[in-house]
């Protein structure tokens, strides 16, 4: 039995109807790429999501379609997902204490105070 | 320079042959859409397709704008004999490898017209050509990278590029068919003509072909699938058509 559909392409490719459902093997897909994407040169690059490719230059192409097709970008990269190394969510303490360490943080330096009685200075 | 009628009838020939050739290329290359070999390749040729009927849009309303009627109504409403696209188009898409090789010969022909095109003194079209040099430039890219990719990856790849190669490249060679009007709109430097465009595409193409180690397609003759430009078609234009026009013509008035 051929598998008959409303989309005429369907019944062109002349599909035979089949009980067995297809099983994925590991491998079957290929590896994956994550992009990053410049809305504007000098900008960071920022990750956009990932594609499947079968090697670098083919992940550059499909990143294009996938995530600048729509909206601006001027420059894509591609980095294999397993070249990536990464910390692990349970060592997440790691990152505890900066909440509590304000001096890292540019507000507490009060630099727009100064620039702002620099600014009422230099106007008068 | 004053456009003579005889100009601009060659230029309505010019124009109608270029966007019959993408608007029938897109729709063939849409019905890859969701049945692509991987779902980034689905994606990316299916909005490279969209991307031609975009170009054929463009073409359609300068033609519009020389008197001839609207683009849906051009689009929609001729039969296969009143349409100018050349034979390799109409072809039906077959396997993945025959789609990818035509889509490389047909882009690399399409990106060099537009690339000479773009210093026509005819304005509007110069114009068009040079908005879809970006879009064309990925077109080729992406040709490129999959020809030489699928021809150096393993015997059976390489076997099935050079088999569709030999049964696409002779007909690639329709899209270069001479026009009575070549010499006269070469020389009103509107368009330098087929055959100049055919030899810069012999050159480009064929160095990707070398490059990739596959062979150039020796053609007995290269006229055997011309005809295409004064509407003579292979039986696979008009059921294209009836599908493609389907839904319009349930309603041709309707507003979408």
């Amino acid at each position: 039995m051929k598998i008959v559909s409303l989309d005429p392409r369907v019944n062109r490719s002349s599909i035979n109807e089949t009980e067995e459902s297809v099983v994925l093997k590991k491998l079957d897909q290929f590896q994956t790429y994550e992009v990053f994407a410049q809305t504007k040169r000098g900008v960071h690059h920022v990750h956009v999501g990932s594609v499947h490719a079968a090697n670098k230059k083919i992940a550059v192409l499909f990143a294009k379609e996938q995530y600048a097709r729509r909206g601006k970008c001027v420059n894509i990269w591609v980095v294999k997902t397993s070249d990536i190394a990464t910390t692990e969510y349970e060592d997440s303490d790691i990152f505890d204490t900066l909440d509590e360490k304000t001096h890292r943080n540019p507000e507490s330096y009060k630099v727009l105070n100064r620039i702002k009685e620099y600014k009422e200075r230099t106007s008068k | 320079m004053e456009l003579t009628e005889r100009h601009v009838e060659g230029l309505k020939h010019l124009l109608y042959k270029m966007a019959d050739d993408l608007l029938i290329i897109g729709h063939r290359n849409s019905e890859w859409t969701g049945m692509g070999p991987i779902l980034e390749e689905d994606i990316a040729f299916s909005s490279m397709a969209q991307d031609k009927i975009g170009q054929s849009l463009a073409i359609y309303n300068i033609l519009h704008e020389m008197g001839e009627q609207e683009p849906d109504t051009v689009a929609f409403t001729r039969n296969a004999s009143s349409f100018h696209c050349s034979q390799l188009v109409e072809q039906p898409i077959g396997e993945y490898d025959f789609s990818l090789v035509r889509h490389f010969l047909y882009d690399y022909a399409d990106a060099i017209r537009f690339d000479m095109l773009s210093n026509s003194i005819f304005e509007p079209l110069a114009m068009v050509c040079k908005k879809f040099r970006g879009e064309l430039k990925y077109h080729t890219m992406h040709a490129n990278i999959w020809i030489k990719d699928l021809a150096e990856g393993n015997e059976e790849s390489k076997t099935r590029i050079q088999n569709a190669l030999n049964k696409a490249y002779p007909m690639a060679l329709s899209l270069f068919e001479p026009s009575e009007f070549d010499k006269e709109l070469s020389e009103a430097e509107i368009f330098s003509g087929e055959a100049k465009c055919r030899t810069i595409w012999e050159k480009e193409v064929g160095t990707v072909i070398l490059e990739a180690g596959l062979e150039i397609p020796q053609v007995s003759d290269p006229e055997e699938y011309y005809g295409g430009r004064s509407g003579k078609h292979t039986e696979h234009l008009q059921p294209l058509l009836d599908e493609m026009t389907e839904v319009f013509q349930i309603d041709p008035t309707a507003d979408w």
